[in-house]
């Protein structure tokens, strides 16, 4: 095993970093199925596992795909969702050292639970650990699940298996966290409403941009959860 | 599903990605830009879900999904696992949308 070569310190947060990673695939799998089903290949499905590796990016743009969007519909709301990996290597960046090429490698697995499992340890060396450990994980077992997940899609009803109810599902999961504090909260409450009250009117898969408004909540000083 | 948004959000994402760690490194933000950055997941997300369960293009709609996610937000809420939070929504998506 990998794990029996590492300072025996550091083995329990390595130990609890690749159990997320397998968790992750499951995810994985839902964005392979819903991919095929919004009319993507297989080959698409994997490339943009492999290339975008940001769930709840990739998952948006299934997702408006799926109901007619235009790619530019997909791509903005996307982007904008994949800027708070710009964030999270804000905060890697004093864990992270090393060389260039290390540091490019480094900033393709920041993600949501990388970044995540590193700020929850203390001391460098284990933040660092953390990260390293969930980031090559989640990106094993992310494409692995989509690989699955895609060929699966290809065979059978999604519509029937209530799969299409998979991805709010997932999101669900992922959006949890973001309301520990109260703006969050609002932030997420204004957005829905926002995103319901534009759906009708604006150009499909606008209405998600329509909700980045909720964002100015932030503008005011933050107050305790 | 285009070519075009495969390879454009790969390398959009990847450009955010370096921006943050490697060109902006451990310099900081303003306090009021990193504030609403944060925010993005929560704004962008919700509005998915509610897109993703009370929609089909640009009707709003009560079907199936409704009785899913609502399930799937119990049992976040009860700290299911992620697996179980798919599985139940999903689950229960098909048996309403069989049953009516």
């Amino acid at each position: 095993m990998l794990l029996d070569r590492l300072d025996p310190e550091l083995r329990p947060v390595a130990t609890a970093s690749a159990t997320v990673g397998v968790v992750i695939g499951a995810f994985g799998a839902v964005f392979g199925v819903a991919s095929v089903a919004a009319g993507s290949s297989v080959l698409q499905a994997c490339v943009m596992s492999l290339l975008v590796f940001t769930g709840a990016s990739q998952y948006s743009a299934v997702s408006v795909v799926a109901d007619g969007g235009s790619t530019a519909a997909a791509l903005s709301s996307s982007l904008l969702l994949a800027a708070r990996n710009g964030v999270y290597g804000l905060t890697m960046a004093r864990v992270l050292r090393g060389s260039l090429v290390r540091r490019l490698v480094a900033a393709h697995l920041l993600l949501d639970e990388s970044t995540a499992m590193a700020t929850a340890q203390t001391g460098r060396r284990h933040q660092a650990t953390a990260f390293w450990v969930t980031g090559v994980a989640v990106f094993v077992f992310w494409n692995l699940g989509t690989l699955g997940g895609a060929l699966l899609g290809s065979e059978i009803d999604t519509a029937r298996w209530g799969l299409d109810a998979a991805v709010p599902a997932g999101f669900v999961a992922m959006v949890w966290p973001q309301f520990a504090t109260r703006e969050g909260r609002i932030a997420g409450l204004v957005g829905a409403i926002v995103c319901l009250v534009t759906i009708p009117f604006v150009p499909i898969g606008m209405s998600v941009l329509c909700a980045a408004v909720a964002v100015l909540v932030g503008v005011r000083k933050e107050r305790p959860a | 599903m285009s070519w075009t948004l495969v390879i454009a959000l790969g390398l959009g994402a990847y450009a955010f990605k370096v921006l943050g760690l490697v060109v902006i490194g451990a310099r900081t933000l303003p306090p009021v830009v990193e504030r609403c950055l944060a925010l993005i997941p929560a704004a962008l997300l919700s509005a998915l879900i509610v897109k993703d369960t009370f929609s089909v293009g640009h009707d709003l709609v009560l079907d199936a999904r409704a009785a899913g996610v609502a399930v799937a937000v119990v049992a976040t809420w009860r700290r299911a696992p992620i697996p179980v939070v798919i599985v139940l929504g999903s689950a229960v998506t098909a048996i309403v949308r069989a049953a009516f």
